[in-house]
Order: C-alpha cells, then sequence, then structure tokens
C-alpha cells in the first residue's frame, strides 16, 4: 500500500470496444479507508472501470495505480492487494459451500494455522455455518452474496471491489450486506462498490455518479445534493400521479413519479408552485400540499443527465 | 509456483468431475465401450461366408468339393438351391453372400481330365469381404486340384510363409493395442477441453483471474485430476486388452505405462490449449473432436495403414502424435519392443507433450480481452 493513503488513482482511463467507447477519460482518486461508491445507470460503464482497476482488463488508453501499484504493468501484484466480487455469482455451484471456502482459502495461500478461523468467519457473517455441506447452488441469493464477499475477503485485502454486490437481493439482504461493508471500512478496508440503486449511494462516503462512460459529478452525498442541485425540487402528492405527469408535461414542466407523488425540479420555487397548482387544477387533478424538498440523489442524477 | 495452489485447483477439480455425471461416463464407461465396440465389432477377419449351394452334379465329387468348402471354417453352407434362378434371389435379397454352382458334367470333366469349371459368385458390394473370401476360394480349390487334379505339377517356388508378431493374423491383435491410444488421445482431450471453457461460461473464470493465482498453477492443477483419469483408462484399457480380448503384451507394462503417461500429459496439455482458446463449451467440445478425434481414428495407423494413403495424407500423419503413440502401442505389445527400438517415437511425443504444454500457458492470459 502506498504510504500517502491513497488507494486508488486513475487518469484519464479509456477503454473502447471497437467504436464504442465504455469508458471515456476517467480520472478519479480514492483515500484509504473510504467506501467509495460509483453510482450510475446498467451500461454506463461501472464493470469496465473496476476490471481495469482489478487488472482483469487492459485499459485501451490512460493509467494510475492501485493499492501503490501501477495498473498496466504491475497487475499480479494488485491481485495480492485486493479482493473483488464480480457481478456475476462467481462461485462454484457444484461445490459445496465448505469447499469453495477452502478452495479459496488454497488459491489465496491463507497460511493453515488461520484457515479454520477465516472459514469460521464467513460462515458466520454469512449465517450459513448449519448449511456448510449444502451445494451452493441451492442458496438463495442473499446468501450466496455474503458467502461471495466472505470468500472475495478471505486474505484480509487492503482493496475491496464489489461490482453491483446487491443486484438482485432483497431489502432486508441488502442492509445486511452493508452493514458488512461497513465492518470492513470500519477496520481500515477501502471499498469500492458501484451499484445502481440510488438508495444505496447514501451508505457510501463519497460518490462518483457516472454516465456513459464518463463522471458528471463526485462529492459526497451532501455535496452532490447541494452543489449540484441548483434548481429546486418540489414534491406534490397526487391522487393520479400518471395524468398529473401528462398534464404538467404539456406545459413543459419536467416531472418524475415517486409513488404517489410527483417530484419537479424547477428553476423557481415561488414562482411556479401557483403555476402547478393551476394545470392541475385545470386537469381536474386533486394535489395536495406542494413542498420543497431536499433533492434525492435520484433527483440530482436526473437533473444532472439532462443538463449533459 | 504455489504448491498449495496446484493442490487445492487439483482438488477442486476432482470434486467437479466427481459430481459431474456426465463427465464421469466420459471418463470411465466411454473407454470401455469403445474398447468393446472395437475390440468385437469391428473385426476384419471374414468368417461364416454365407454361402448357398446349386449342385447339379450331385456326385461325390462336388459334395467333395462343397465339403472341403464348409470345412475350411470360412464358409456355412446356407441352402442347397434345386433351381439357377434362385441363386439371384438369395444373392440380391442379401441371405447368401457367395454361391457355388456345379454344373452337371463337373464329375466327368474331372475324370477326363481337362478342365472343369465351377462358377463362383460373389457379392462385391462389400468389396473388402469379397477380395478376402476370393482368396480362400483359391486356396481351396487348389488343396481340391492337388487330390483330383490331373498331373501334378511341382510349384517352382515352394514359399513358406511365417508370420511374425502376429501369428494368427488375428484384426483383434492390431487393432485393439491402437485402440488404447486412440481412446486416450480422444477421452482425455474431450475431458479437459472442457475445463477451462466451463469455467468462463459460468464467469467463475473472473472470480479466479482477480486472484493472485499463476497461470501455470491454474494449468498444472486442473491437470492433475484428468492425468489420473486417464493413467486409470490406460490400466483397464490394457487389462481389457491382456485378458478379454487375449491381446498378448509381450513388452514391458512399465515402459507401457511410462509413455503412456508422456502421452497422456500431451493430449491433456492440448485440451487444456483448445479450451483456453475455444472459450465456450461447445466450440470447446467440437474443436477437442476434430482436433484429436479424427486425425487420432483416421490419420495414426490404428485400423488404416498409413503406407496405403496417398502421399500428402503420409506427410500430415507425421504431425500427429497418435501416429507415434499408435505405434509405441503396437510395438510394446505385439513386438515386445524396448525403448531403444522405439526411441525417436518416444522422443517426439516428449517434445510434443512438453511443446503444448507450454503454449497453453502462453495462451492463458488472466485478463478477460
Amino acid at each position: 500500500m502506498s504510504e500517502n493513503g491513497i488507494a486508488v488513482e486513475v487518469k484519464d482511463l479509456r477503454r473502447t470496444f471497437g467504436s464504442f467507447v465504455a469508458v471515456d477519460d476517467i480520472s478519479l482518486r480514492v483515500e484509504k479507508g473510504e467506501i467509495f461508491g460509483f453510482l450510475g445507470p446498467n451500461g454506463a460503464g461501472k464493470s469496465t472501470t473496476i476490471r481495469m482497476l482489478c487488472g482483469l482488463l487492459s485499459p485501451t488508453s490512460g493509467g494510475g495505480s492501485v493499492a501503490g501499484f501501477d495498473i498496466l504493468r504491475e497487475s499480479e501484484s494488485i491481485k495480492k492487494s485486493i479482493g473483488y466480487m464480480s457481478q456475476r455469482f462467481s462461485l462454484y455451484d457444484d461445490l459445496t459451500i465448505e469447499e469453495n471456502i477452502n478452495f479459496f482459502s488454497g488459491i489465496y495461500n491463507v497460511p493453515r494455522q488461520k484457515r479454520a478461523e477465516r472459514k469460521d468467519w464467513i460462515l458466520s457473517i454469512s449465517g450459513l455455518h448449519e448449511r456448510k455441506e449444502e451445494l451452493t447452488r441451492n442458496l438463495p441469493t442473499g446468501f450466496k452474496q455474503r458467502l461471495a464477499l466472505g470468500c472475495a475477503v478471505l486474505h484480509d485485502p487492503s482493496i475491496l471491489f464489489l461490482d453491483e454486490p446487491t443486484s438482485g437481493v432483497d431489502p432486508m439482504s441488502r442492509r445486511n450486506f452493508w452493514k458488512l461493508i461497513y465492518d470492513m471500512a470500519g477496520r481500515g478496508t477501502t471499498v469500492f462498490v458501484t451499484t445502481h440503486y440510488m438508495d444505496e449511494a447514501d451508505y457510501c462516503g463519497r460518490l462518483a455518479l457516472i454516465y456513459r462512460g464518463r463522471i458528471i459529478a463526485e462529492g459526497t452525498p451532501a455535496v452532490l445534493r447541494h452543489r449540484f442541485m441548483k434548481q429546486d425540487v418540489l414534491e406534490i402528492p397526487v391522487d393520479r400521479p400518471v395524468e398529473a405527469l401528462e398534464a404538467l408535461e404539456k406545459e413543459g414542466i419536467e416531472s418524475s413519479i415517486f409513488g404517489s407523488t410527483l417530484h419537479v425540479v424547477v428553476e423557481d420555487a415561488d414562482a411556479a408552485v401557483p403555476r402547478i397548482e393551476r394545470i392541475l387544477s385545470a386537469g381536474s387533478i386533486k394535489a395536495g400540499k406542494i413542498e420543497k424538498i431536499l433533492p434525492s440523489l435520484e433527483d440530482v442524477f436526473v437533473s444532472l443527465i439532462e443538463s449533459s | 509456483m504455489s504448491m498449495l495452489r496446484v493442490k487445492a485447483i487439483a482438488k477442486k477439480e476432482f470434486i467437479q468431475v466427481g459430481r459431474d455425471p456426465f463427465s464421469l461416463l466420459m471418463a470411465f464407461l466411454m473407454p470401455v465401450m469403445l474398447l468393446v465396440i472395437f475390440g468385437y465389432a469391428i473385426t476384419l477377419d471374414v468368417n461364416n461366408i454365407r454361402t448357398v449351394v446349386y449342385d447339379q452334379d450331385k456326385s461325390a465329387e462336388s459334395r467333395e468339393l462343397i465339403s472341403r468348402f464348409r470345412d475350411s471354417g470360412y464358409f456355412t453352407i446356407e441352402a442347397y438351391l434345386q433351381d439357377q434362378r434362385d441363386i439371384d434371389r438369395k444373392l440380391d435379397s442379401g441371405e447368401a453372400f457367395a454361391a457355388i454352382w456345379v454344373p452337371n458334367d463337373f464329375s466327368k470333366k474331372l475324370q477326363t481330365r481337362i478342365d472343369s469349371p465351377v462358377q463362383i459368385i460373389l457379392d462385391g458390394s462389400d468389396s473388402n469381404t469379397a477380395t478376402i473370401a476370393q482368396g480362400y476360394i483359391l486356396a481351396i480349390t487348389e488343396q481340391f486340384n492337388a487330390k483330383f487334379g490331373g498331373v501334378r505339377v511341382a510349384p517352382r517356388v515352394d514359399a513358406r510363409i511365417r508370420v511374425w508378431y502376429n501369428t494368427e493374423l488375428r484384426s483383434r491383435n492390431f487393432i485393439v493395442p491402437g485402440l488404447i491410444a486412440v481412446i486416450m488421445s480422444v477421452i482425455v482431450a474431450l475431458l479437459t477441453s472442457l475445463t477451462i471453457a466451463r469455467e468462463w461460461e459460468r464467469g467463475t473464470m473472473e472470480q479466479l483471474i482477480s486472484t493472485p493465482v499463476k497461470t501455470r498453477e491454474l494449468i498444472l492443477g486442473k491437470l492433475i485430476p484428468y492425468f489420473v483419469i486417464g493413467l486409470i483408462d490406460t490400466l483397464v484399457a490394457i487389462g481389457m486388452s491382456v485378458f478379454v480380448f487375449d491381446v498378448a503384451l509381450r513388452g514391458s507394462i512399465v515402459l507401457l505405462i511410462a509413455l503412456s503417461s508422456v502421452f497422456l500429459f500431451g493430449s491433456l496439455s492440448f485440451g487444456i490449449l483448445i479450451s483456453i482458446v475455444a472459450k465456450s463449451q461447445v466450440l470447446a467440445s467440437q474443436m477437442a473432436m476434430i482436433g484429436t478425434f479424427l486425425p487420432a481414428f483416421l490419420l495414426s495407423g490404428f485400423m488404416f495403414a498409413i503406407s496405403n494413403m496417398p502421399k500428402p495424407l503420409q506427410v500430415l500423419t507425421y504431425a500427429i502424435p497418435a501416429r507415434y503413440f499408435v505405434s509405441i502401442v503396437k510395438s510394446i505389445f505385439l513386438k515386445g519392443s524396448t525403448l531403444a527400438l522405439i526411441g525417436v517415437e518416444a522422443l517426439l511425443l516428449v517434445v510434443y507433450a512438453v511443446a503444448v504444454f507450454v503454449v497453453a500457458n502462453r495462451k492463458l492470459v488472466k485478463r478477460i480481452m
């Protein structure tokens, strides 16, 4: 690990597949011990970036270092210091839980005297003590996820890369999973995590929003909410959200549906409220009290994408 | 190189093969099946040729001639016909492969010592059998002539033929040992060709290449279980050859196993190489079929003599490792050859095995693209 406290630093990282630019000159820096979130929709270039950082994919141009090692020339050294959990479940389906753990213990050269203790730890974080002799194939997704995480950190890596670790997992398991990530960060592990769940972004210490291969915003969740959101966000409870959205759209006001409410992004709340009320009552849509709210990261994201 | 990692991979691979019914069938049932099919069914020997007889003469001499055919063991008399037209019918329907037609003046001509023709009709649609049958017929009539023929002319050349190595000229003696070579190259390459492709397909490779595992540890770890399987197959095949098919093993079994191991290592590496290049199981198994089965089967000299092939194909056979192994196995089995006699072939196998292993190591890159 580099002594200057930087876990990941890359500059102008670029990767193309034919004429498609998957990652477009990304530069970023992650401090030691941070939980760094990489947030963006599917296909934005998150996995491609994380694979380049882990030394699994060569960048087309640009470079940088991970754990103090050069990503172009020292990818095998990087692999000793990192744990990686890919988007697809990548343990062996036809091995039992215990056999998977043993296998990765061997692969990571975990010292013999520590093996039993590490295995015990994984079984307890994944809650699989009683099921360790079952085939991994038969586990529910949430358990698989935690087992995969355990196997990826068997060797106590200094940086942990997680590519969409919670996709397809139920909310309860997601929360448990994040608790584990917090534990690890608490013990000094740097966590680099990608997600397309906006609500998970708040778990991260710092975030980069990635869209079409580019980082469009970066900062703590709070900074992103305030600095990148110049406009106001209004929340309007309505009885018929779809029709309300259409009515506003006809008048040139962009909005999006959040359950039974609409979020409307406006330049100036005071001027906009009376106008919105007029439009809605003209369409005989019942609306509750219009309130100015703190923008969610999703609002920030939508607004950034529209302005880019 | 960490032996701990090699061990972990080998162990995992053992467990996976053990849980995969398809691999188990391929590993243990296929070789036995191939041996049984080829050892019993494909025989180039011709016996029990179904024969019908149309004897118009019905004399002591004609009966003597026919009984010579029957007693030779090569011909089985299926029926005695009463009508000449039945010959056509029997041959057309395939009920008979050969027909012997003795004309009514057969014995008379024989006694007057002039040429006494007998017509023998063969079904030429199976040319191989027909050619062999022709040889038998000539030999039988020759003997018959010696007894009944007119002036006995002493033959000018008295050839006393002795066949070495396969005294009984049983085709099984030469097919079965060669088959061991074919089975090993095919089964082993087919099995291993799936191993790395399967990891790519299931996404487990991505996890694996994110770890510090080295490519040679990965390849070696994957080779070990299949090497053990291949060795078991070899022993089973040798055992079956000797005890089931009665093919005597004249040479040293230690030498045979040692050279089999070398060949196994080469075939396994080749399977791994295919797996690395193909990245998908379907493509890998097809490549393994085309890359090992066909050459090992057709061009190794296992069944079809290389010296009978057209020149360009003969040249091609030098590039096929199974060719050297087939000749090694046959030599050890039938001739009892020692290493000194098959040194060149053995050396070529070593070179091939090492070369393919090195290439496979180079080709396996721990990158996604």
